[in-house]
């Protein structure tokens, strides 16, 4: 792809590419927190934000704000160094996955063809897979070093839950990789290109895939229906009790930056990534790509909080059974259908 | 390519340097005034009674190992997915050999009671 390009070249445009990705993605992530509270604030006949700016679209930077000016405590009974590196090692990896999620197609620039994607690798889910279960690690070492009980409930649940649902997620990916033949997230988006009917969700026949996956997701992300490790009513906060000022900050940003992730992901495995109508001139045909990949995130991202405003939370052992007894055998028999569906067709 | 693997890293520094960076600003200006009852652990006023780390069940024990076991499994279906149309019908007659041990595995483990969170 760049291989047209000097090597100072190549480092200067991703560097450029981070810095502009970066915070576009902390923005969504800012604004993800506005709009929840503002749907759940309607859904439950409330007005939610409405003081700071018009529609209280100022409360995200004013929050940000407050929380940076807290008072940040450490208290003397943690660990004092993985008590520090859990909400780093959280937000770094929440926001590293998004390295690789292609968010267009191509854009020449003086005869570069430069990718809409901070780098194209040719094992691009796998990097995913990776990053996305390391975070693990945060809310483990968070709840561990915390030395508190709560913590230690939270994040103790929080690690199983996110192993039993790992399992079921990543199942889950296989029929579209029988579909597509690469790991490369661009190569899915190209192969489901065309028209919806070549999505993986409709013409793939993945549409159990995708319920599973996003089951899983949300448990991976611990949102409501499976926010077990923060039931306020039991747990107070769970992993990030003890964390106050830019730590709980980081906690929180890295759970929705994951949130953006995975809806990218969905967006990409399972709805066709930016496929969508082009017309117009050169420059909207290279824009319009990027604005039908974030209208299908800006759906997940409603699609969360609707049901974040909508149903109940489980209780922990239907939360055990539904990864380990319905969504695992259902993957399994995915996988199976999926590999003799298509070579029944070939 | 390899030299595609260089902008995560590059990723990675921006933001493993962003991070801290911003914690040791936020030191600058945010107030610090502990006190005993600050640094107590939050249970609710209640004074805390036993050390944190106690025993805890069994069960979360038992759902690392699974998963181990199903995630190695879902390791090996990965490549086996990408190259699925390259093997033809021997990888799939392969693949389904090896799911129809794991289902046995699998069964095993529901009749023993132990996806049963009690």
């Amino acid at each position: 792809m760049s291989g047209n390009l000097s090597v100072g070249w190549f480092v200067l445009i991703s560097v450029i590419k981070i810095l502009i990705a970066v915070p576009i993605l902390l923005g969504i992530v800012a604004y993800t927190v506005w709009l929840e509270r503002k749907l759940v604030g309607h859904i439950q006949n409330r007005w939610g934000p409405s003081r700071v700016g018009p529609f209280g679209l100022l409360q995200p930077i004013a929050d940000g704000l407050k929380l940076f000016f807290k008072e940040d405590l450490t208290p003397p009974y943690v660990h004092k160094a993985l008590y520090l590196l859990a909400p780093i090692l959280s937000l770094t990896l929440a926001l590293t996955s998004i390295a690789v999620i292609p968010v267009g197609g191509w854009v020449t620039i003086r005869g570069a063809r430069i990718p809409l994607q901070i780098t194209d690798v040719n094992v691009a889910l796998l990097i995913i897979l990776g990053i996305t279960s390391m975070g693990v690690y945060g809310v483990a070492l968070a709840g561990w070093s915390s030395n508190s009980k709560y913590s230690l409930l939270g994040s103790l649940r929080a690690s199983a839950q996110m192993v039993s649902y790992e399992v079921a997620l990543g199942l889950s990916l296989v029929g579209v990789l029988i579909l597509s033949g690469t790991f490369s997230l661009r190569g899915i988006v190209e192969h489901q290109l065309g028209g919806f009917w070549n999505w993986n969700i409709f013409g793939g026949g993945q549409i159990v895939a995708f319920f599973i996956y996003l089951c899983a997701a949300y448990a991976e992300t611990n949102r409501i229906p499976f926010d077990l490790p923060e039931a306020e009513t039991e747990l107070v906060a769970g992993y990030h009790t003890e964390y106050s000022s830019m730590k709980f900050a980081m906690f929180f940003m890295s759970e929705y930056a994951n949130m953006v992730t995975v809806a990218c992901l969905a967006s990409v495995l399972f709805l066709g990534g930016w496929s969508g109508p082009l017309f117009g001139p050169p420059v909207l045909q290279a824009l319009l790509p990027v604005f039908w990949f974030f209208l299908r995130v800006l759906f997940f991202l409603f699609l969360y909080i609707w049901v974040r405003g909508t149903l109940p939370r489980f209780r922990y052992d239907q939360l055990m059974a539904f990864s380990w007894k319905f969504l695992l055998p259902l993957a399994i028999a995915n996988v199976i259908i999926t590999s003799l569906v298509v070579a029944l067709r070939s | 390519m390899p030299q595609n693997y260089v902008p995560i890293f590059l990723f990675v520094a921006v933001v493993a340097i962003a991070i801290p960076a911003t914690l040791m600003i936020g030191k600058l200006v945010r107030p610090n005034n502990p006190e005993k009852a600050k640094l107590m652990p939050y249970e609710c006023g209640i004074d805390p009674v036993d050390n944190a780390r106690g025993r805890y069940t069994v069960r979360f024990y038992i759902v690392a190992i699974l998963f181990v076991v199903f995630d190695v499994e879902t390791i090996f279906l990965f490549p086996w997915a990408v190259q699925y149309r390259a093997l033809g019908l021997f990888g799939l007659v392969e693949m389904l050999v090896f799911l129809a041990i794991l289902i046995v595995g699998y069964v095993w483990i529901w009749k023993k009671g132990a996806l049963e969170w009690v």
